[in-house]
């Protein structure tokens, strides 16, 4: 099957608009091949994933493309990168490694995106209306800008993302299209306990159920109580886009697209059709915790994905009055902090013992201490990650649950919902 | 035993079938450095996939798996072949972009997931039209 061309993408693959959009042209039109895709689909925004430093290629693939005059042609935000430019010394690289995180974050810039460095630019003011054509990457932020605001994005890797914003086309396939953005299986959750599904702490663990029922398909999950708050649907995604492939999912009743189960089936039964038990729950609750002992925690963190405004309101809440025994990272973006900096919540955060860490995160750059032990955490994508990643053994919990740990210098968790 | 995929980016290897029995996330999950699988809750943690004709039946996780794709060419320790269960623009792409700054690339194929459940653990031949071949 071949790739059909329009006539202006013909001309950027023929070096009309020079070198880098050729390339990114070539790449993205072999990107549409592998897919099996006809056609490339105009984008109206972007979300470019790849400045994080994982390796030397990739910073020289950024240089290459700004060597090569490459700008992005519609408005683009930066995820995390390794380095917090605010708080220098902060992430432990040695010099060297530290020199080509920075210049890959620089090159990120250099291409014309905003220097928004977080991974919920869904809460740094870039929203896509319902039904528009994007580009992103993140698996986190695919997750939300398709589900919680219903526009329209493959979960594209790194590089795919950045040459889809300086073409403004992205390959016509997958959840761009109608027909793949229906539900084929069915997440039913109404049999658990209305009080668990009121804790912040149930949607994580829903989403990690939810990536490992779904994998890449699209599920409808009932039992997401109305008016749930998007923090609590970002943590859902988040999880679910950790423990699967999942790019879309629809909460019937909650999110855009899911006004019922009949709107998000199209009138095709599913697939299949679990219901979640709290046996199910708890399971996939504890696998989020790897630490054998039972009471150790030698950090917290939170934010993954970054902790919105309102996420910070409700630590603050928490921890007045509290001094930490362990250290507490909360990991967020520029936006999301001038925010809570306006509103004079950053002094007694940081008298608690908060430390904010801006731009990057815990996971992605070495910035825990030194000698590994147990990481608590509130955020199903950092207890997914942070075992690979940090050497660090998790302990999954509330936000309250972190807080209370944190200032006790020991595991304190309110189990009494989930048994 | 022979079997046909589709050509996803084409050439030829050869190696030891390395079958991922779990869904991994090549971000997080295989060690750039290395090549070693390094999520200790994958089944095949530990296991380097250097050289391997890599089976991966499910693709999951981050998309930064490009990423660490080209990062494994470029450092000459990527799989000798990819055969992927289900068509994924992530780890496919990594390899389309290793070709573009002129790093030597790797057959990917696109196979049936019975198919790449039924190759036997051998070496197996990838040649350029998308024939795989389980050696004897």
């Amino acid at each position: 099957m071949r790739v059909r061309l329009a006539a202006a993408e013909q001309a950027l693959l023929e070096g009309a608009h020079g070198p880098a959009a050729a390339m990114a042209m070539r790449i993205v039109s072999e990107a549409a091949r592998l897919m099996g895709a006809t056609s490339l689909v105009p984008v109206e925004s972007a979300h470019l994933d790849g400045c994080l430093y994982h390796g030397d290629s990739g910073v020289h693939f950024a240089e290459r493309i700004v060597e090569l005059g490459g700008k992005v042609a519609v408005p683009t935000t930066l995820n995390v990168g390794a380095l917090d430019f605010h708080h220098p010394g902060r992430v432990k690289f040695d010099p060297a490694t530290a020199e080509m995180a920075r210049r890959l974050m620089l090159a990120s810039e250099a291409v014309g995106a905003r220097a928004t460095w977080t991974c919920a630019p869904y809460q740094a003011g870039h929203r896509p209306r319902l039904g528009a054509h994007v580009a992103w990457g993140e698996s986190n932020a695919v997750c939300f800008v398709n589900s919680v605001l219903g526009a329209r994005s493959n979960r594209l890797g790194d590089f795919l993302d950045l040459c889809c914003a300086i073409t403004a086309r992205a390959p016509c396939y997958g959840l761009h299209l109608d027909e793949a953005r229906r539900a084929t299986l069915v997440l039913d959750a109404r049999d658990l306990s209305a009080e668990l599904r009121s804790l912040d702490a149930f949607y994580p663990v829903l989403g990690a159920v939810l990536g490992s029922e779904a994998g890449s398909a699209v599920a409808a999950v009932l039992g997401v109580p109305k008016g749930t708050d998007e923090d609590r649907l970002k943590a859902l995604g988040a999880a679910a886009a950790s423990t699967g492939a999942v790019g879309l999912f629809h909460a019937v009743g909650v999110t855009p697209e899911a006004p019922d189960l009949d709107a998000v089936l199209g009138g095709v039964p599913a697939a299949r059709t679990t219901t979640i038990t709290p046996a199910m729950l708890r399971a996939a609750r504890d696998r989020l915790s790897t630490a054998a002992t039972a009471d150790r925690i030698d950090a917290v963190a939170v934010g993954s994905p970054h902790f919105s405004a309102a996420e910070f309101r409700a630590l603050a809440a928490l921890a007045r009055g509290q001094r930490f025994r362990v250290p507490f990272y909360a990991c967020t973006g520029r936006a999301q902090l001038a925010e809570i900096e306006r509103e004079g919540l950053l002094a007694p955060l940081k008298g608690a013992g908060v430390e904010i860490i801006l731009d990057t995160c815990v996971v992605v750059a070495p910035i825990l201490p030194p000698e590994a032990g147990v990481l608590m955490t509130n955020s199903g994508k950092f207890a997914f990650y942070a075992p690979a990643n940090t050497g660090f053994a998790t302990v999954y919990g509330s936000l309250a649950d972190c807080v209370a740990s944190a200032a006790a210098g020991r595991v304190k968790r309110d189990e009494r919902l989930w048994s | 035993m022979v079997v046909k995929g589709r050509v996803l980016v084409e050439g030829s290897a050869e190696g030891p079938l390395l079958r991922l029995t779990a869904p991994l996330s090549f971000w997080g999950g295989v060690d750039p450095k290395t090549g070693r699988i390094s999520d200790p809750r994958h089944p095949q943690h530990g296991a380097d996939v250097a050289g391997t004709v890599l089976a991966v039946p499910v693709p999951r996780g981050s998309s930064s798996s490009s990423a660490i794709m080209l990062e494994l060419i470029a450092r000459g320790i990527a799989p000798a072949a990819l055969l992927l269960g289900e068509a994924d623009a992530i780890l496919a792409l990594g390899i389309v972009v290793a070709g573009e700054m002129g790093h030597r690339t790797l057959p990917a194929l696109q196979i049936g997931a019975e198919e790449l459940a039924a190759l036997p653990q051998c070496r197996i031949k990838v040649a350029a039209d998308g024939t795989v071949t389980a050696l004897p």
